[in-house]
C-alpha cells in the first residue's frame, strides 16, 4: 500500500517551477527531491489530527524535520473537540485529518471548522488521511470539504508533497480516490439534476482514469498533451463537483459496485 | 401389559420425572436424557425418542403403544403424557434416518405424520447451530442451502393412511353406538384437535432452532386453526350430548364474546411480544455470526503477529505476512458480507477476480500491488482469459519492475505495481503498470518473448487486444482490452 499517494510528482514545489530532470523516479529517495524543492520556499504549518498517538508520533518523525521538509507541525489533536480548538488556536495552513475520530469523525471536524476553511485570506485546508477502504468514508470526507485523500501507508516524501499541493489549493487524488469518484459519477439512469455539477466532462474522465491507473500529474499531462497546470485545474474541477453535486446518494453509488 | 411395555413405560416415566438410570437397562456411562425426537417422527416423536433412549427398534415401541391403545386405551394416555412432559430434542435419531423422508412405521399415523418438515428451511443461517438442550447441531449442511423439496406422498404414507382407515373401521365396528359411547366421538375430535395444535407448536419450536423463521406460510396457521375448530366442535358435541343443546346458541355467543374481548385486550401485547421476540432472536443470531467471524479474524491476526515476530530478520517475509493479513482484515471490514476468508470460493465478478489474482501474485512475489476497480460485471470466458493475461503481466511487473526486483538489482525501488480495471459498457479494460527500469520491447529477441505468447497471443485468441508500452527508465505498462459477452 505504499504508493497510495503516488499521484504526486515529488518535485512539484510551490512556486519553484523547478521541474526535476526527466527520468527522476517519483517516490524514490525519501524526501530527497522534495527537500531541494521545498526548503527554499515558505514553510507550511500543519496540524495533525489522529486518535492514534503512535501514528501521530510516526508522522511527526517523518515529516516534522522542518529544515529538511519545509513542514512545521504546529499542533496535534486526538479527538474532534481538541481538533477544533487546536485548529482555531493555531490557524495552520494544512490539517492532516484522520477519517475515523472519536466524537463524530473527520467529517465533524470539517463541519465545525468550515468558517476557517472558507476564509477569504489564508484558508485552512484539509487533507484526509485514513486506513479505510470504504468509499462512503472517503467520498464523505471529500464532500465534507477535504482537498484530498491519501492512505496512511503513503511514504513520507509523498505525504510532504501532498501537503504542499493542498496548501496551494490543489487537490490530491490518490488512484483509489480517483476510482471511487469515477464510480460515483458513473452513468446511471438517473437524470442529472444539475448538468454542470452532476456530470464529468470527457476530459475530466480521461484525467481521472489516468490517475486511477497510477499516473502522476506530470505523466497525465504528457499522455494527454496538456500542461500540468491544466491537469490540476481538471482535478480541482472534479473536486468541486464532488463537493457540490446534489446528486442523491453519490456515496452510495460509489460504494455499491455497479454491475453494468 | 407385556413385560416389554412395562419397561418402556416405566423407565420412560421415571426419566420424564427426572429419575435415575433405567433399572434393567445396561447403564451406559453417560446418562442419556430422554427427549422426543424431532427427526423422522410420526406424531409427537415420543416413540422414536423412547426407542433411541432405550436402544430398541422404533417399531417395537410403536407396536407396544398401539397394542396398549387397542387393549384399553392406555396407550393414548401414556403417549399424551409423554408428549406433554418430555421436551422436544434430537435424541433417538440414528444418523441413517435423520433428515430423510418420512419413515414407515406403525399403522395409523400417516395422515398426521407426514407433516414434519425434513428439509432445512430456506434462508437458514450458515454456521449457526441449533440450540437444543444438548447443544447438538441440527442436521443442516454448513452453508444452509435451502433444500426445498417437493413433498410427494410416498408409498409408506399411502399405506399408512390405508391402514388408518382400516383400523378406524375395525374400531368403529367394535364400538356399540349407545348412550355409553355418545361421548366417544366428541372426545376423539377434541383429541385430534389437540394433537394437531401440539404438533404445530412442536414444529414452530423446531423451526426456531433452525433459524429465525421468516416464513409467513398459511400452512401452520391453517393447521392450528383446524385443530382449534376440531376442539371446538368436540366441546360443542359434548354440550349437545348433555342435552343442553337448546341453550347452545346463547352459550356459544357468550363464549365468543368472551374470546373476542380477551383477544382485543391481550392481542396488542401478544403481537408486540412476538415481534420483540423474533427481533431479539434475529439480532442475537446476527451478533453470533459476527462474533464468530470476528473470532476467526482475531485469531488469524494473532497468528500473523506471532509469525512476524518469528521471522523478524526476514523483512520480505514480514512484509508479505503483514500485507496478507491486512488484505484479509480489509476484506472483512469493507466487504458487504465479507467473511475474512478469501480462499473458500471462486470469484464471481471481474473486480473480485482481479483482486484475488493480484493478491496471489502479491503473496508469491512479495511485491505490493495496488488495485483500483471501476464498475463491475460478471465473468465470462473471454474475461477469464483477460484475467490470465493480467496475471502474467502482474507476475512480470513483480519480477522485473517492482520493489523486489529493484532490491535485487540494487536499483531504486519501483514501488507498488498499479492495476486498474474498468468496465464501461461492453468494454473491459485492464492495465498493469510498474515503475521499474523498463525495457525496449523491440530489443528483446523473438525467442525470448514469453510476454508475446502468454499475454498478447492469449488476448488475441479470445478476440481482445493487448498493448505493451515500455521504455528504458520509464517503467512498463500493459493494457488489455476485451469485449465482454452480451448481457448474461
Amino acid at each position: 500500500m505504499n504508493a497510495e499517494g503516488r499521484t504526486n510528482d515529488p518535485a512539484h514545489g510551490p512556486g519553484t517551477g523547478a521541474a526535476p530532470a526527466a527520468g527522476t523516479e517519483p517516490g524514490t529517495a525519501p524526501a530527497a527531491g522534495t527537500d531541494a524543492a521545498h526548503s527554499s520556499s515558505r514553510r507550511v504549518r500543519v496540524v495533525l489530527v489522529d486518535d492514534h498517538r503512535m501514528f501521530r508520533a510516526g508522522v511527526q518523525a517523518e515529516i516534522g524535520r522542518t529544515d529538511e521538509t519545509g513542514v512545521d507541525v504546529v499542533g496535534e489533536a486526538g479527538d474532534v473537540e481538541q481538533a477544533v480548538s487546536v485548529i482555531t488556536a493555531t490557524r495552520p495552513d494544512v490539517v492532516l485529518l484522520d477519517v475515523h475520530l472519536p466524537g463524530g469523525g473527520g467529517v465533524e471536524v470539517l463541519r465545525r471548522s468550515s468558517s476557517l476553511s472558507g476564509a477569504a485570506d489564508s484558508p485552512v485546508r484539509f487533507l484526509a488521511l485514513s486506513v479505510s477502504d470504504a468509499a462512503e468514508d472517503v467520498i464523505g470526507v471529500i464532500r465534507g470539504g477535504a482537498r484530498g485523500y491519501v492512505t496512511k501507508t503513503i511514504t513520507g516524501a509523498d505525504l510532504v508533497d501532498a501537503i504542499f499541493r493542498v496548501s496551494e489549493g490543489d487537490a490530491v487524488f490518490s488512484p483509489r480516490l480517483a476510482g471511487f469518484v469515477l464510480d460515483a459519477f458513473a452513468s446511471t439512469d438517473a437524470p442529472p439534476l444539475d448538468e454542470d455539477l452532476d456530470r464529468l466532462t470527457q476530459r475530466e474522465r480521461e484525467v481521472l482514469r489516468l490517475i486511477a491507473r497510477g499516473y502522476a500529474y506530470k505523466e497525465v499531462a504528457k499522455q494527454l498533451f496538456i500542461s500540468v497546470k491544466t491537469v490540476e485545474s481538471h482535478v480541482s474541477a472534479v473536486l468541486r463537483k464532488l463537493q457540490l453535486s446534489n446528486r442523491h446518494e453519490l456515496t452510495r453509488w460509489a460504494a455499491a459496485r455497479r454491475l453494468v | 401389559m407385556t413385560p416389554a411395555s412395562s419397561t418402556a413405560g416405566g423407565v420412560g416415566a421415571a426419566h420424564a420425572a427426572g429419575g435415575g438410570p433405567p433399572a434393567d437397562d445396561a447403564p451406559p456411562p453417560p446418562l442419556r436424557k430422554l427427549y422426543r425426537s424431532a427427526e423422522g417422527r410420526m406424531l409427537g416423536g415420543v416413540a422414536r425418542g423412547l426407542a433411541g433412549h432405550l436402544g430398541l427398534p422404533v417399531s417395537w415401541v410403536r407396536i407396544v403403544f398401539v397394542a396398549l391403545t387397542v387393549t384399553d386405551g392406555l396407550g393414548v394416555l401414556l403417549y399424551a403424557a409423554f408428549w406433554f412432559v418430555v421436551p422436544l430434542g434430537t435424541g433417538g435419531v440414528d444418523t441413517g434416518t435423520a433428515g430423510s423422508g418420512a419413515t414407515v412405521g406403525a399403522a395409523g399415523t400417516g395422515a398426521l405424520g407426514g407433516t414434519g418438515r425434513k428439509s432445512a428451511p430456506p434462508g437458514s443461517t450458515p454456521g449457526w447451530h441449533g440450540e437444543d438442550a444438548q447443544g447438538t447441531p441440527d442436521s443442516q449442511d454448513a452453508y444452509g442451502w435451502a433444500r426445498l423439496r417437493v413433498r410427494k406422498p410416498d408409498k409408506g404414507q399411502l399405506f399408512a393412511v390405508l391402514a388408518l382407515l382400516v383400523g378406524a373401521a375395525v374400531i368403529a365396528d367394535n364400538l356399540q353406538f349407545g348412550r355409553v359411547n355418545t361421548y366417544l366421538w366428541p372426545v376423539l375430535l377434541i383429541g385430534l384437535g389437540v394433537v394437531l395444535v401440539w404438533r404445530q407448536a412442536d414444529d414452530a419450536r423446531r423451526a426456531h432452532w433452525a433459524e429465525v423463521t421468516r416464513r409467513r406460510g398459511l400452512v401452520p396457521i391453517a393447521r392450528s386453526a383446524a385443530g382449534v375448530v376440531l376442539v371446538a366442535v368436540g366441546v360443542s358435541g359434548i354440550v349437545v350430548v348433555q342435552g343442553s343443546a337448546s341453550r347452545l346458541g346463547p352459550v356459544l355467543q357468550a363464549a365468543l364474546a368472551v374470546l373476542v374481548g380477551v383477544a382485543l385486550l391481550a392481542g396488542p401485547y401478544l403481537v408486540r411480544m412476538m415481534q420483540d421476540l423474533s427481533e431479539e432472536r434475529l439480532m442475537r443470531i446476527r451478533a453470533q455470526e459476527r462474533a464468530e467471524v470476528a473470532a476467526h479474524v482475531h485469531d488469524s491476526v494473532l497468528h500473523t503477529l506471532t509469525l512476524i515476530q518469528r521471522s523478524a530478520d526476514d523483512p520480505r517475509e514480514v512484509a508479505r505476512l503483514a500485507r496478507a493479513q491486512e488484505r484479509e482484515l480489509r476484506n472483512w471490514l469493507y466487504r458487504p458480507r465479507g467473511n475474512g476468508k478469501e480462499e473458500d470460493r471462486r470469484p464471481q465478478t471481474l473486480s473480485e477476480a482481479v483482486k484475488s489474482t493480484a493478491a496471489e501474485v502479491e503473496d508469491d512475489h512479495g511485491v505490493p500491488i495496488e488495485v483500483v476497480c471501476v464498475g463491475d460485471c460478471p465473468l465470462d470466458e473471454g474475461l477469464d482469459a483477460q484475467i490470465q493475461a493480467a496475471r502474467e503481466a502482474m507476475v512480470n511487473a513483480a519480477k522485473y519492475g517492482g520493489d523486489g526486483a529493484a532490491a535485487h538489482a540494487g536499483a531504486p525501488g519501483g514501488g507498488a505495481v498499479q492495476v486498474f480495471a474498468e468496465v464501461e459498457g461492453r468494454t473491459v479494460f485492464v492495465s498493469v503498470r510498474d515503475r521499474g527500469p523498463g525495457f525496449d520491447p523491440d530489443a528483446v529477441p523473438e525467442d525470448r518473448m514469453g510476454v508475446r505468447e502468454s499475454i498478447v497471443g492469449r488476448m488475441r485468441r479470445h478476440g481482445g487486444t493487448a498493448r505493451l508500452r515500455s521504455a528504458p527508465g520509464e517503467g512498463t505498462e500493459v493494457e488489455l482490452e476485451m469485449e465482454r459477452a452480451a448481457e448474461s
